[in-house]
């Protein structure tokens, strides 16, 4: 507990150490940072402005129980990128403003469409803002033993300061010491499990390596699991057509994802926009292809070592094992739990539910053991500790700045009070900001029950609305006013109640069955996106083309 | 230049198609390898094996993140080259406007 205070308080005095040095005057500093951050350093901010709590602490998890099912995060998380360089960043960028709502406004020559992209940009970033805040409360419990509400209340301030003083410069420069942080925390024991398991010092290659009983890895983990009954780990259970879905949900709502999207407007110019995202999905990659390979050992490492231990380390008799220390800490913390059903003193970790006594598996365990689990030193940790905030942190400054631009620049400065000075938006700008982080901290205290759910409904409603309305505001000049928001309303009304019908309310049982084709409420981005594309270009051809200073500008975009 | 040239185009078209294509074909491969090698081909694939893991398997996991990261450097450089060849002597390109290429 040392080491994580340790590391913990020193990341945070880093942190604000830059905010102290990046403080800002200007709105064209506080929204974009001056279009001054070099696209090296900007990939990096994006790689920890992309990778939240989630990212960090919960997919390798999720692979972990998922197996081959887990591919739709990692294909969905890193493939949205290749449409952000290759379809939007760079044409964006030329536009050369400061906000998703901002395009959206100007190209579909509405302020009723700008007013739309804001309630969604809003939406989105609250919906994903709470979780975040939640994950840096329970990271400051359970480690620190401080109460969740003052872990959710220093973090909030810690994030306001930064941001709040210093906008997008302050962000960016954070978001590449806490790209630092997280990537060292989450490699160090990713390196050494490896080791120890595959004999590869490279976590990548571990996955496809052989055991230490000259078996491949996976072979070993599919026999494994088959044997305790459950599926084989590299076969899937969700239908073909549902994982296409899905895949696709995230890859368009990563691209349409509004703080994402801005990260693009710093760089000095079109092409620096196409390089960072370059470096953004490399950094992002080396975490993102380590995962996996975490999730392999994680799950193999728990059943070698639980499944058939002697729980009291009293009663081991010779040629048995004991259960290892690191699972009764964590029962401790209520993340594992057992019951000894059958009575014979030993842990069985079986598929049937009736015979299985490892009760509670908190997936996040996976990660946050992984130090314990491979014994290594008590600073590590620590340093996962940190790294976990830092990974929480860095995605709510992120979502933080989109909230507060889409009030003070898009709300107040374009629609209410277009004659307002550049220090009065300023100055509503840091407002906002703290306004943002007062709801964000109470709903990471009272983390209202659907948080988990509406995550789905975050990508759904961003491949439903920005990515087709962004998609063809660049390329068809004969996309109109009317046709934009039409396409974008539809897309979001017809996902929303989608996922809401089956995943909130739960009116109708959430089951392939009842699925419209088979689509689960986490792919249902998809239909709703191909919704939005034939809504928005057929209402686009029954209404008068767009004025020719709109399609001038559709034109610049497009130059080199 | 040796793009299929039609008098009336100006330099700001050639270089929108030629980027089109340019895409068209990047697009073509993000999509084979995640959608393709990772999710529809899977079971045919994962017959063959790379190092321990089945090879659709490995697609869906590590193989389509690594494409795409070179995926998007590529563009990256190739966008890059191909601006550079249109820069260097391009007429005024907003003034002709020969109707929507899209």
């Amino acid at each position: 507990m040392i080491w994580t205070t340790v590391f913990v308080v020193a990341s945070f005095a880093l942190y604000i150490g830059i905010a102290i040095a990046a403080r800002v005057r200007t709105t064209d500093e506080f929204y974009v940072a001056g279009h001054h951050v070099p696209p090296l350093f900007n990939g990096m901010a994006t790689a920890a402005d992309w990778m939240s709590a989630a990212s960090f602490l919960s997919m390798a998890g999720l692979i972990a129980f998922s197996g081959y099912d887990g591919s739709v995060f990692l294909m969905g998380w890193t493939g949205g990128y290749v449409l952000l360089a290759l379809l939007l960043a760079p044409y964006l960028r030329r536009f050369g403003k400061f906000t998703v709502p901002d395009f959206i406004g100007d190209r579909y020559y509405s302020d009723t469409a700008r007013v739309v992209a804001v309630i969604c940009a809003i939406f989105i970033s609250f919906t994903y803002i709470a979780g975040q805040m939640q994950g840096v409360g329970i990271a400051f419990s359970r480690f620190l033993e401080i109460p969740v509400e003052a872990g959710v209340v220093i973090g909030g301030l810690v994030v306001l300061m930064y941001a709040g003083l210093g906008g997008m410069k302050g962000i960016t420069y954070t978001q590449v010491a806490q790209y630092c942080v997280m990537i060292f925390a989450y490699m160090t024991p990713a390196i050494f499990i490896s080791m120890q398991l595959t004999g590869s010092p490279i976590p990548q290659l571990g996955l496809i390596g052989d055991a230490s009983d000259g078996t491949p890895l996976l072979v070993k983990l599919d026999g494994m699991l088959t044997e305790l009954g459950f599926n084989e780990y590299t076969d899937g259970s969700k239908g073909m057509f549902d994982v296409f879905a899905i895949t696709l949900a995230l890859m368009a709502g990563t691209a349409g994802l509004p703080h994402v999207i801005i990260r693009f407007f710093t760089v000095p110019k079109a092409s620096d926009a196409r390089k960072s995202a370059g470096w953004a999905l490399l950094f992002i990659a080396i975490l993102y292809t380590t995962a996996p390979a975490v999730a392999v050992f994680a799950r193999m490492n728990f059943i070698e070592t639980v499944n058939d231990s002697v729980y009291d380390q009293s009663l081991v008799v010779e040629g048995e094992q004991a259960t290892p220390d690191w699972f009764h800490r964590w029962e401790s913390t209520g993340l594992l739990g057992v019951e000894d059903k059958n009575g014979d003193g030993r842990v069985q970790y079986t598929a049937d539910p009736e015979t299985n006594e490892v009760t509670t598996l908190n997936r996040d365990i996976f990660v946050l053991a992984n130090p314990e689990i491979a014994d290594l030193p008590g600073w590590v940790i620590g340093l996962v500790v940190a790294g976990g905030i830092a990974a929480a942190l860095s995605t709510a400054a992120g979502l933080l700045l989109v909230i507060s631009s889409s009030i003070s620049h898009d709300l107040c400065k374009k629609v209410l009070m277009p004659d307002m000075s550049e220090k009065r938006e300023l100055l509503i700008a840091r407002l906002s900001a703290a306004g943002a982080v007062g709801i964000a901290m109470l709903a990471g205290i009272y983390p209202p029950g659907f948080v988990a759910s509406v995550v789905a409904l975050a990508f759904g409603l961003a491949a439903a609305s920005f990515f087709p309305a962004i998609l063809l505001g660049i390329f068809w000049k004969r996309a109109t006013r009317e046709g934009a928001i039409a396409g974008m309303s539809t897309g979001l009304a017809v996902t929303a109640a989608y996922i809401l019908v089956y995943k909130i309310f739960g009116w109708v049982p959430n089951n392939a069955e009842h699925w419209f084709l088979g689509v689960s409420p986490e792919g249902f981005g998809t239909i709703g996106m191909m919704i939005s594309f034939v809504v928005s270009v057929s209402v686009s051809l029954m209404t008068p083309a767009p004025p020719k200073d709109v399609q001038d500008m559709v034109e610049r975009i497009r130059l080199p | 230049m040796s793009i299929d040239t039609d008098p009336k185009d100006t330099d700001a078209q050639l270089y929108w198609r030629a980027n089109l294509r340019l895409m068209a074909s990047l697009l073509g491969i993000w999509a084979a390898v995640s959608f393709g090698a990772g999710i529809l081909l899977r079971p045919f694939l994962d017959q063959f094996s790379i190092g321990g893991a089945p090879l659709g398997f490995w697609f869906a996991q590590q193989g389509s993140i690594f494409v795409f990261v070179i995926l998007i450097f590529y563009y990256a450089h190739a966008a890059d080259k191909l601006e550079a060849r249109f820069t260097g002597d391009r007429v005024d390109p907003v003034s002709d406007d020969a109707g929507d290429s899209s």
